[in-house]
């Protein structure tokens, strides 16, 4: 059992999308401080995806300081109070987005409509939507 | 052996009569990684790895597999010891039993894991008693696929694995490939099912009528490949928006349909020049670019 669900057509390579379902989960509290992840092979076993993803996706996260490898023993979340502030954004732009929807279904926009203009938008890159 | 290249070729030719199934193919696989090697039935993906095994001789060109000329019979077998091979049509001894089959196999390789074949063994549900010849399609191909399974090699390569397989056993033999995969072995795989593919390799390489069409990792193919559907205000010359990184374009009055392997910034900028009413852009997905690719060839 994993909480991740990687989709190969999205567009977005496998490890981004990795990292930021574990990013996702610390911050939500799904994964505490000191949880400890699955082994690479073993993910990569889990996820059916080569061990190259999980294994970009966690030095990456090492990186950022959100996981530590230890030799041997595997990956473990150390949730830092940054990743709290971040939980606290998401929820203020859950709810901005919440507040978007709202106006535009009231403005009779179909969901699907909705959908789709979020994730065109999403698609094109920060430096140019910033232009515009 | 992070980098290292565990099969590179160079112009790599066959030629039967007058038909050229492969054409000077330039190939080269890294190590630690899952390559697909993708193409429809009668690219020439067959011919090419039988050539890399040694197993026929290229008409022009050669390779090396693991560092060893493909085509010097000596280095040829000693390569064999560190390569696992899957052949298309799965040749197995016909009047043997399943577990004489195992038995053969295993003498004949130092690096045979006797733990993984009894529990492949249990898992593909084969019965050991059953001559080869009274085999299903199906079940035989899992019996190939215990031979080169069981084995603890530096180069794997399977050719159409997943071919007769149903749903979960296909499944299964991807969840293997990435076991494999984890043990350090580099995975080089053909097939033309798009979907496995895409789940499960680092780079993709397709072969088209004998020629090689594309070869990149399949973050990258992710990241840049792109299809821009416009709507204009009044009707577009299609040769504004052929800039680099532009595949293809379709228009149709007002209406233009950008497939782009990369820079789809700057058709999205050239889109805003022209005052674009709509700019959608959309992902694309393996299957679109396998098949844009082919098509374009």
């Amino acid at each position: 059992m994993t909480l991740f669900k990687l989709i190969p057509t999205s567009g977005q390579p496998l490890y981004l999308q990795l990292m930021q379902q574990i990013r996702h989960a610390a911050e939500t509290g799904a994964l505490q401080n000191g949880d400890q992840l699955p082994g690479i092979r073993t993910l990569a076993e889990e996820l059916v995806v080569s061990p190259n993803t999980v294994a970009k996706a966690y030095s990456e996260l090492e990186h950022e300081g959100l996981l530590e490898m230890r030799q041997g023993a595997g990956a473990f979340v150390c949730v830092k109070r940054r990743t709290r502030l971040l939980t606290d954004h998401v929820h203020a732009a859950r709810a901005k987005v919440r507040d978007l929807i709202e106006e535009l279904r009231e403005n009779g926009l179909q969901d699907e409509e909705i959908r789709r203009a979020f994730e065109a938008e999403l698609l094109i890159p920060a430096a140019i939507a910033r232009k515009r | 052996m992070n980098g290292a290249r565990v099969i590179q070729t160079n112009a790599l030719s066959k030629s039967y009569g007058r038909v050229q199934a492969v054409r000077n193919l330039n190939l080269a696989v890294e190590a630690n990684r899952i390559t697909g090697f993708l193409g429809r039935n009668g690219a020439g993906k067959s011919t090419t790895i039988k050539m890399l095994l040694g197993l026929i001789r290229p008409t022009e060109g050669g390779g090396t597999v693991l560092g060893k000329q493909i085509t010097h019979r000596e280095g040829n077998r000693k390569t064999r010891q560190r390569v696992a091979y899957v052949a298309e049509d799965k040749p197995l001894y016909r009047y043997m039993t399943v577990e004489q089959m195992i038995r053969f196999t295993a003498s004949f390789y130092g690096d045979w894991r006797p733990e993984i074949s009894r529990k492949l063994l249990l898992e593909y549900e084969l019965p050991p008693d059953r001559k080869v010849k009274t085999l299903s399609k199906g079940m035989r191909t899992k019996l190939a696929l215990l031979l080169a399974f069981s084995r603890n090699p530096d180069l794997l390569i399977l050719d159409e694995p997943s071919e007769g397989l149903d749903p979960v056993m296909i499944e299964h033999l991807l969840q293997t490939m990435v076991a494999q995969a984890g043990q350090g072995a580099a995975v080089f795989f053909s097939s033309h099912q798009i979907a496995e593919v895409e789940r499960i390799a680092d780079q993709v390489c397709i072969l088209d009528r004998g020629c090689l069409l594309l070869d990149t990792s399949l973050d990258r193919l992710r990241e840049s490949y792109r299809r821009i559907d416009l709507v204009l205000p009044s009707e577009a010359a299609e040769h504004e928006f052929r800039i680099p990184g532009v595949e293809r374009i379709r228009t149709n009055g007002r209406q233009v349909s950008v497939f782009a392997s990369g820079n789809a910034e700057a058709v999205i900028e050239r889109a805003h020049d022209f005052h674009a009413i709509s700019v959608e852009v959309a992902p694309v997905g393996l299957r679109e670019i396998f098949l844009e690719t082919v098509k374009e060839n």
